[in-house]
C-alpha cells in the first residue's frame, strides 16, 4: 500500500464558479508533497475536500485505499488524516498542553457517563493522555510553554502547538495549510525543521504553501495549480524550471526583459 | 490525589449547607429553608445550562421549557384521576405493574394516580426526548440564530401549558401529592419536613455539581471547551462536535427537568409562569453573572440573587431587576462578576469621565 492519498479527477463548483477543476494526483507513502499556485488557485479548497470539510462535486478521494469523499472531518481524522489551519485555529481559553491533549481524543475512550462518574479507568488514559501530549510538546521545541494559554503565545509557537496537537491524534498523512503563512524567515526555517522532523517519524506530509524557499527546500514532489486546475507536477528542480510555472509566478516576462 | 483535588470545594459547600440549616436553627429563622430550598433546584436548572453555555459555548434561551415538561408532566400524572379509565386496557395494565397509586383525596374520595416516581421518570425521559428530537436540527444553529430557535421552543412550551385543560391552562396545576423517595424521606412542602427538604434539594444540587464537574475536568469537557475554542479545528480533530453539543444539551434538559420535577411536588403545584420566557432569561442571566464557564460563581452569584428574588427583595421589579443585571454584567464583567478586580473596575469607571483609555495609545 504505498499510496497514501489519491485524487482521481476532482471538481468543485461553488455555484458558477469552478474552484477545482479535474484535480489529480496521487501522494505517495512517506513522501512531502506540496501543492503551490497563486492566489485563489484554488489550494485551499483543495485541501477542504480532502479533510472533509468540503464535499467534492464530483471525482473520488481515496485515503489508504478508501473512498472518503462525503466523509465528516472527525471521522476523517479517525482514519489517521490530521491537519493545521493557514489561519491558526488554536482553542482559545486552553492552555498549549490542553491543546494538544485534545489532539488525543480521537484515540481514546472515556464517554459521557465515565467522566461524570469519575472511573478510575479514565485517570489512567487521562496519565497517557498527558504524557503523549508533553512528549509532543517537547519534541515541537514548546514544552516550556506547556502551561501557557495557546492563543497568547507567538505566531510560529502557536504554528508549533498546532502541529502538535495534529500530530497528537496518530496521523499517518498530516496537511499543513500554509504553515509559513505570517512568519519571518527564521521561523519559516524553525517550520521547514519541524516538518522535516514529522517527516522522519514516518508520516506522510501534504502542505499547501506560497513561500517558495520553504515549498522548494522540503518538498519531495510538487503539484502546481492554477485556476483550479492542474498545470504541472514534477520535483521540485524540474518545477522551479518549468516555463508555465514562471509565467503563473513572475507574470508575462517580455516586456521586462525587452 | 489530581482526580480528587476538584472535589475540595464540594466539601465546603457541604459545610456551609450544614452551617446555614445550624444556624437558621440557632437563630429561630428556619424559615428561610424554605426559599433556599426552592432556589437548589432553580439551581440545578443553572448549572446543566452552565455547561452547555459555559463549556460547550450553545446557549439555550428555552431552558424554562424543559423545566416546565418536568414539572407538569409529573404534576399532571400525579393527580389526574385515572379511576374512570379503571377498564381501559393500558390503566389496568399500568396498575398490574403497580405504576399506579390509590389514594384518598381530600375530601375522602378514592383517587387513582400514577405513582410519583413513574412520573419522575416518565418526566425526564420525555424531556430528554423531546431534546434530543430539538437538538438534532438546532444546534446546527449558531449565536443569533441559536438563541431565536430556543426561544421559539420555549414560547411554544409556554403557550401549550396555557391552552392545556390537562395542565389546568392559566390555573395550573395544584395539590400534587408528595414525592416519596424511599422510608420516611418525601420532597413535599409540609411544614414539619422543611429541613429535610432542604437537605434533599441541596443533596441533589451537590450531586449534580460533582457530576458536572467531573464532566467538566474529563476528556468529554476537554472537547466541549475545545468547541467554545474552535468548531472546526475541533471537528478536525476528530470530536464530533454535532454530537457532543447534542448530549450537552440532552442533558441540561434533563438537569431542567428533574428540577422541574422535585420543585413541583415540593410545592405542591406549579403554574404557566414556570414555563415562561422570562423565566429563560433568568437562567441565562444567572449563568452570565456567574462567568459563564465557572460553575462556582454561577452557584454562589446565583444562590444570593435568587434566594433574594424569591424573599422578595426587589419586589414587583424583579424581572427589571434581572434585565438590569445582564446589561451591566455583559458591559463590566463579561467573565463573571467574581472576575472583577474591584480596583480595575474602578480605574475603569473614573477612566471613562476623563478619556477614553484607547485614545491614549493612539
Amino acid at each position: 500500500m504505498n499510496r497514501m492519498l489519491e485524487l482521481h479527477n476532482v471538481h468543485k463548483y461553488f455555484g458558477g464558479l469552478h474552484a477545482v477543476n479535474d484535480v489529480s494526483f496521487t501522494v505517495s507513502r512517506g513522501a512531502i508533497k506540496a501543492v503551490i499556485g497563486p492566489n485563489g488557485a484554488g489550494k485551499t479548497t483543495l485541501f477542504n475536500l480532502i479533510a472533509g470539510v468540503l464535499e467534492p462535486t464530483a471525482g473520488t478521494i481515496l485515503f489508504k485505499e478508501q473512498p472518503i469523499q462525503g466523509w465528516k472531518p472527525h471521522q476523517v481524522a479517525a482514519l489517521g488524516m490530521s491537519r493545521t489551519f493557514q489561519n491558526i485555529k488554536l482553542f482559545h481559553g486552553m492552555t498549549a498542553l490542553e491543546n494538544v491533549m485534545l489532539g488525543r481524543h480521537v484515540r481514546s475512550r472515556a464517554g459521557f457517563l465515565a467522566g461524570m462518574l469519575n472511573l478510575p479507568g479514565t485517570w489512567r488514559e487521562e496519565r497517557a493522555i498527558r504524557s503523549r501530549a508533553l512528549e509532543l510538546l517537547e519534541l515541537m521545541e514548546i514544552g516550556e510553554f506547556a502551561d501557557v494559554e495557546a492563543t497568547s503565545l507567538s505566531f510560529g509557537q502557536q504554528r508549533a502547538v498546532e502541529m502538535a496537537r495534529a500530530l497528537a491524534t496518530d496521523p499517518e498523512i498530516l496537511l499543513l495549510d500554509e504553515p509559513a503563512a505570517g512568519l519571518n524567515i527564521y521561523e519559516t526555517a524553525e517550520v521547514a525543521r519541524l516538518i522535516s522532523r514529522i517527516r522522519d517519524m514516518g508520516i506522510t506530509v501534504l502542505l499547501v504553501e506560497h513561500d517558495m524557499s520553504l515549498v522548494m527546500e522540503i518538498s519531495d514532489e510538487i503539484v502546481v495549480l492554477c485556476f483550479g486546475e492542474k498545470i504541472a507536477e514534477d520535483v521540485p528542480e524540474t518545477i522551479q524550471r518549468d516555463p508555465e510555472v514562471i509565467k503563473i509566478y513572475l507574470g508575462e516576462d517580455e516586456e521586462v526583459s525587452g | 490525589m489530581e482526580p480528587f483535588r476538584r472535589y475540595i470545594p464540594v466539601a465546603v459547600l457541604i459545610v456551609l449547607v450544614v452551617a446555614v440549616q445550624v444556624t437558621t436553627r440557632l437563630t429561630d429563622t428556619s424559615y428561610y429553608l424554605t426559599q433556599l430550598t426552592m432556589t437548589a433546584y432553580y439551581y440545578l436548572v443553572v448549572i446543566g445550562l452552565c455547561a452547555l453555555m459555559g463549556y460547550a459555548g450553545q446557549i439555550s434561551l428555552g431552558h424554562a421549557g424543559f423545566f416546565a415538561i418536568g414539572g407538569y408532566i409529573s404534576a399532571g400524572l400525579t393527580t389526574h384521576n385515572l379511576i374512570g379509565l379503571q377498564d381501559n386496557a393500558l390503566v389496568a395494565l399500568l396498575h398490574k405493574f403497580s405504576l399506579l397509586v390509590e389514594r384518598q383525596d381530600l375530601y375522602g374520595d378514592t383517587l387513582l394516580t400514577v405513582q410519583p416516581w413513574a412520573a419522575c421518570i416518565a418526566a425526564v425521559l420525555l424531556a430528554v426526548l423531546i431534546a434530543f428530537i430539538l437538538g438534532g436540527p438546532i444546534l446546527r444553529l449558531k449565536g443569533h440564530y441559536l438563541a431565536m430557535a430556543t426561544l421559539g421552543f420555549g414560547i411554544i412550551i409556554a403557550q401549550i401549558v396555557l391552552a392545556t385543560q390537562y395542565f389546568g391552562e392559566a390555573d395550573g396545576l395544584s395539590e400534587v401529592p408528595p414525592f416519596r423517595l424511599f422510608g420516611p424521606i418525601e420532597v413535599s412542602g409540609s411544614f414539619g419536613s422543611r429541613v429535610q427538604n432542604y437537605y434533599i434539594a441541596w443533596g441533589l444540587l451537590t450531586v449534580g455539581v460533582v457530576l458536572l464537574l467531573n464532566l467538566i475536568n474529563s476528556r468529554v469537557g476537554r472537547a466541549l471547551r475545545s468547541i467554545h475554542g474552535s468548531e472546526e479545528a475541533a471537528n478536525a480533530m476528530g470530536v464530533n462536535t454535532a454530537r457532543y453539543k447534542l448530549y450537552t444539551f440532552v442533558l441540561s434538559a434533563a438537569f431542567a427537568a428533574l428540577a422541574g420535577v422535585f420543585l413541583t411536588h415540593y410545592n405542591g403545584s406549579i403554574g404557566p409562569s414556570e414555563a415562561g420566557v422570562m423565566k429563560s432569561v433568568r437562567y441565562v442571566a444567572l449563568v452570565a453573572v456567574g462567568g459563564m464557564a465557572n460553575l462556582w460563581g454561577a452557584l454562589i452569584m446565583g444562590t444570593i440573587l435568587n434566594f433574594l428574588s424569591l424573599r422578595g427583595v426587589f419586589g414587583s421589579y424583579d424581572d427589571a431587576v434581572f434585565g438590569l443585571i445582564l446589561i451591566v454584567i455583559m458591559l463590566f464583567a463579561p467573565n463573571g462578576i467574581l472576575s472583577i478586580k474591584v480596583r480595575g473596575l474602578l480605574a475603569r469607571l473614573s477612566s471613562k469621565g476623563e478619556q477614553n483609555p484607547g485614545e491614549q495609545n493612539a
